[in-house]
């Protein structure tokens, strides 16, 4: 836990284009990492919960476990976080889902940082019943670098990792039925990444499929 | 044309015969399939045997229209999602807000939130209901529940002067102050409504044919239903006693008394049953908010920009049709740089399939009729 | 010339009766529609069709010619002929039943020795219309719902007919005008003699004509439209027409065997001759009310047909009270009959809907298991005890109630046993091999 979160960030990216802002969201206390992020939003007087690391029995039970594969944990608003490495993110998915009782898959989503070297977080938002407790696995993964499907541990990631696939185009290894889910088949391209703008669509598809030119 | 695998089904026994099978596609102009839900399935004569759901028909891009909008622009946009339950997904949004700009609305604001969140739970159960009850050939319950649902959408119009896609709070409280007769008219819908509910039983729950159409239908044990990450309704007809009021309380659930009601088999009469047990809680609830709804401001301070700390927060709400998370990340602009919303009509038709198999045609609307979903919501 | 004329004369009548019901018949079925879907708006809390016509009076008629004026429409693929063929055999099926149906005493085509065979004979024809139809669409919804219609009137129509047995038995005859003749000299309908066969029958020929709760031919929201998916247009509106027809012969055939056909209730006690006044004074309140609305009408043509239609029954009324006056006596029977045959029918038909509008609709293998495991067996159970009591009557001189009434008891003694073991068995019979 003695690394610091900035060594997976990018340098500072140029300012301007508000929708890239990289400023990711375990870039609480060194401000050199959001520079277009302006002052602290003035109405709120008392300061939100600034993100701080996380050190308490489950995550000595994951490090004692898994060492360096978890490279990060933070609390962000009372939430814990946990950044595992993603070549090992199957083991621990077993393991939070058989050993410490996460139960059930409350979401599976990813966040894109297209200035970062490894553009896409992948988040794992579990929920244990015998504990009554929230945990949020977070994976950083490159463009076409494979993420281990975790769809064999938890039934719902089956459809929640074709919508990621779908959305943001992360390819899977192992999931049983890896396509769109939402889009057409055919649809090239992957809406939710941030440098596939609101006004862009497939063309070619509209025009072929629904004989019209634009969908706009 | 359709690559539904069967053979890694064992516990769905095929006929000695061998007769061809068919693949029937329903939808997306389908009566009884709640909207434009396409389902392929593959018939044994009128067994199905394997099934595949194939959603997009609705997709609106939600999540990419979040990334263009302030905060605020893009609350009325969650209403067009469950468009049924538009209230519920207006405070899920709302509280995820201002849990990451670490505001809490005002008591009196929290108190009417929670009244009104509960009637829409009740008129957006009476929808389910009336259809459900269409879909398995019963045409009457289906009015009498649109007359109930009528006098809700009633108090919503008088509050905030819409019915159906209400946007009716605001991040940080309310932006309306509570008409004089709300209490009035709350009070005077909960005194009827408990009469309603046991007519609508009187109608189905004891009727036969009712019971022979849901009862063994759609099951799906607790264990399966936690894997498949179901929620709301489905999850506690399978026994599991797990409600987000209650794990993790937000607005003013917990200042209330109410029982979170629990079925044993799993199947669609226990569904229903939970479902129509949930309304009487609905009503217990309001009947108990609109007692003592503390005065005083409705609002919290906050600016007109909101330019969340950057940072990231995760807030559910239990919807009717389940657990509706909101997953905001902030990169301290006013627009937000990710919105990631956890659709529970999405996630249970997941288990669509699981419910289906070795089931009759007839089953299948059944089927789709108990696991509530909105289309507006499965497809975003 | 005079051969040729001498040859139909005998058939002048018939063939009158025959083209007035032809050219009733639709407008009888579209004004069924329309009570149907008064009734089911009175059920619902609402108010139905309100606006064509004074309370929807002319609604029927709108129907039909949008009907009549759609696009027809033939899906791709289809087996063109049979497509145009199907709905006129369902609906010539239906039609030709109604040639042995007595509406009257003086009012009915053919008064064939064989009548009750001949209508349930060829109104089972219909089902071909219905099979036919579904093959030839090319279409799965269709496939489906023939195959389940093919299914269940198999399964109901031999219930059907073994109910029809047991009046039979009581009757001995298979003319339908005798079998009214033998209920009023017999005083008794045959409802009362033999209740389980009447009951077998109400279910059975719901199940027949398609009606919910067993509508599963052509549930609405299984099969979209079942057999009729693909059909639109005039076509359509054949089938519908079809199914309406059928609900009338149905009605028809129990109001002849079981509600005693065009008597009047207590025919046959003098005290209660007073009844008679009822047709004419039910038509005149039914009169005075429609002018009583007409000042409400909020266009003033809408009181305009509103008050046609009160001088219409006002006039039906004149008619029905002018037989009663001694000069026209003669023709008090077969004016009266006709109203009392008609009323009959109507109040089954809304049995009918009123199950419709009450209950869920049925699964396919609980239909049938109803079908072949409870209705069957009771519906032969019942000729037996219906036999055993004719039995009891002439050999052993019993009287013909007490006999009866020990029969049918051990006939529901049966059902209730049968009842009890299908509440055990719930295994789906569709899938079994």
């Amino acid at each position: 836990m003695a690394n610091d979160p900035e060594e997976k960030q990018p340098p500072a990216p140029p300012p301007g284009e508000k929708p890239v802002a990289p400023a990711p969201p375990a870039a609480g206390a060194p401000p050199a990492a959001a520079p277009p992020k302006p002052a602290a939003p003035a109405p709120p007087k008392e300061a939100p919960p600034k993100p701080e690391p996380l050190d308490n029995e489950l995550v000595k039970h994951y490090n004692s476990r898994f060492g360096e594969a978890i490279c990060e944990a933070w609390l962000d608003r009372k939430q814990a976080i946990l950044v595992v490495d993603a070549a090992r993110l199957r083991e621990i998915a077993e393991y939070s889902c058989d050993e410490e009782k996460f139960d059930l898959l409350t979401d599976l989503t990813v966040v894109d940082w297209p200035k970062r070297e490894k553009r896409f977080d992948i988040i794992l938002n579990l929920y244990s019943f015998p504990k009554n407790e929230r945990l949020r696995l977070k994976v950083w993964a490159g463009e076409n670098e494979p993420v281990p499907s975790v769809s064999g541990i938890w039934g719902t990631a089956n459809w929640l990792e074709r919508e990621a696939y779908d959305m943001f185009g992360i390819a899977f290894t192992g999931h049983p039925n890896l396509k769109r889910i939402l889009l057409p088949d055919e649809w090239q391209g992957h809406p939710l990444r941030k440098d596939y703008d609101i006004l862009t669509q497939d063309t070619a598809w509209v025009r072929e499929n629904l004989g019209i030119e634009s969908g706009q | 044309m359709a690559e539904i695998p069967t053979a890694n089904f064992p516990n769905v026994e095929t006929t000695v015969l061998g007769a061809d099978e068919i693949i029937l596609n329903m939808g997306p102009q389908h009566p009884a399939t709640h909207g434009v839900l396409r389902v392929k399935l593959k018939l044994d004569g009128e067994k199905v045997v394997g099934s595949e759901c194939i959603i997009g028909y609705l997709h609106r891009g939600v999540e990419k229209i979040a990334e263009h909008r302030s905060y605020q622009q893009f609350a009325p946009y969650v209403d067009r999602m469950d468009y049924v339950a538009a209230v519920s997904n207006g405070l899920g949004y709302c509280e995820a807000v201002e849990k990451l700009m670490g505001v809490e609305a005002p008591p009196r604001a929290r108190v009417i939130r929670t009244i009104l969140t509960e009637l829409q739970r009740i008129a957006s159960h009476l929808l389910w209901l009336g259809t459900h009850a269409l879909d398995i050939g019963a045409l009457t319950p289906l009015f009498y529940c649109l007359r109930e649902r009528e006098e809700i959408l009633k108090i919503f119009e008088k509050y905030c002067g819409a019915r159906l896609t209400t946007h009716a709070f605001r991040i940080g409280g309310l932006q309306y102050e509570a008409y004089d007769e709300l209490e009035k008219d709350v009070e005077r819908f909960c005194k009827d409504f408990e009469q309603k509910v046991n007519e609508y039983e009187q109608l189905l729950t004891e009727n036969r044919i009712w019971v022979g159409r849901t009862k063994g239908i759609g099951v799906i044990s607790a264990q399966d239903a936690i894997d498949m990450g179901a929620t709301g309704p489905i999850i506690r007809a399978s026994g599991v006693k797990w409600d987000i009021r209650k794990a993790f309380p937000y607005a003013a659930y917990d200042q209330y008394q109410w029982e979170v009601p629990t079925g044993k088999n799993g199947d669609t009469f226990d569904r229903y049953l939970v479902r129509m047990e949930e309304m009487r809680q609905s009503r217990r609830i309001c009947l108990q908010a609109i007692e003592n709804i503390p005065t005083g401001p409705i609002m919290a301070r906050i600016g007109k920009v909101l330019k969340p700390p950057p940072g990231e927060v995760y807030h559910s709400i239990e919807a009717p049709k389940g657990e509706l998370g909101y997953y905001i990340v902030s990169d301290g602009t006013t627009q937000p740089y990710r919105v990631r919303i956890r659709p529970p009509s999405f996630i249970n038709l997941e288990a669509f399939d699981k419910m289906v198999r070795g089931h009759l045609v007839a089953d299948v609307v059944a089927i789709i009729g108990t696991l509530d979903i909105v289309l507006g919501e499965v497809d975003r | 010339m005079d051969a040729l004329v001498n040859f139909f004369r005998p058939h002048l009548l018939p063939l009158v009766y025959a083209v007035v019901i032809v050219a009733l018949l639709p407008l009888l079925a579209g004004y069924i529609v329309l009570l149907e879907r008064k009734i089911m708006a009175d059920m619902q809390v609402r108010l139905g069709p309100m606006r064509v016509g004074p309370h929807g009076l002319l609604q029927p008629i709108a129907d039909a010619v949008k009907l009549l004026i759609k696009e027809d429409i033939i899906p791709e693929g289809a087996d063109v002929l049979i497509f145009w063929l199907a709905p006129l055999l369902s609906v010539t099926a239906a039609m030709l039943a109604m040639a042995a149906l007595p509406f009257g005493p003086a009012f009915q085509i053919a008064d064939l020795n064989i009548g009750l065979l001949f209508i349930l004979g060829i109104s089972s024809m219909g089902i071909f219309g219905i099979v036919l139809g579904g093959w030839a669409s090319n279409s799965h919804y269709s496939l489906l719902g023939a195959l389940r219609s093919a299914a269940q009137l198999v399964s109901y129509e031999t219930a059907a007919g073994m109910a029809v047995v047991s009046g039979l038995l009581l009757a001995g005859t298979l003319s339908t005008r005798r079998i009214v003749e033998l209920q009023a000299q017999q005083g008794v309908w045959y409802a009362f003699l033999a209740p389980v066969g009447f009951f077998v029958y109400l279910v059975a020929s719901i199940a027949e004509t398609n009606r919910a709760p067993f509508d599963l031919p052509e549930a609405e929201s299984e099969l979209v439209a079942g057999y009729m998916t693909e059909y639109s247009g005039f076509r359509w509106a054949l089938y519908f027409l079809a199914e309406y027809t059928n609900m009338v012969v149905v009605g028809a055939i129990a109001a002849t065997l079981f509600l005693g056909g065009w008597l009047r209730p207590f025919s046959g006690t003098r005290a209660l001759d007073f009844l008679d006044y009822a047709p004419s004074l039910l038509m005149f309140l039914l009169g005075g009310y429609c002018f009583y609305r007409v000042p409400k009408q909020p266009v003033r043509v809408q009181g305009g047909v509103l008050a046609a239609v009160g001088l219409l029954c006002l006039a039906l009324a004149g008619v029905l009270g002018a037989v009663l006056i001694p000069p026209l006596a003669d023709t008090k029977a077969a004016v009266h009959g006709g109203f009392w045959f008609l009323l009959k029918v109507f109040l089954y038909i809304y049995v009918f809907m009123w199950l419709r509008f009450t209950f869920p609709r049925y699964r396919f293998d609980q239909l049938m298991r109803l079908g072949w495991h409870f209705l069957i067996p009771v519906a032969i159970v019942n000729v037996m005890g219906i036999g055993v009591a004719l039995v009891l009557h002439w050999q052993w001189h019993w009287g013909l109630a007490p006999a009866l009434v020990v029969t049918t008891v051990a006939t529901l003694l049966v059902a209730a046993f049968l009842a009890r073991v299908g509440e055990r068995r719930q295994k789906p019979l569709v899938g079994e091999t």
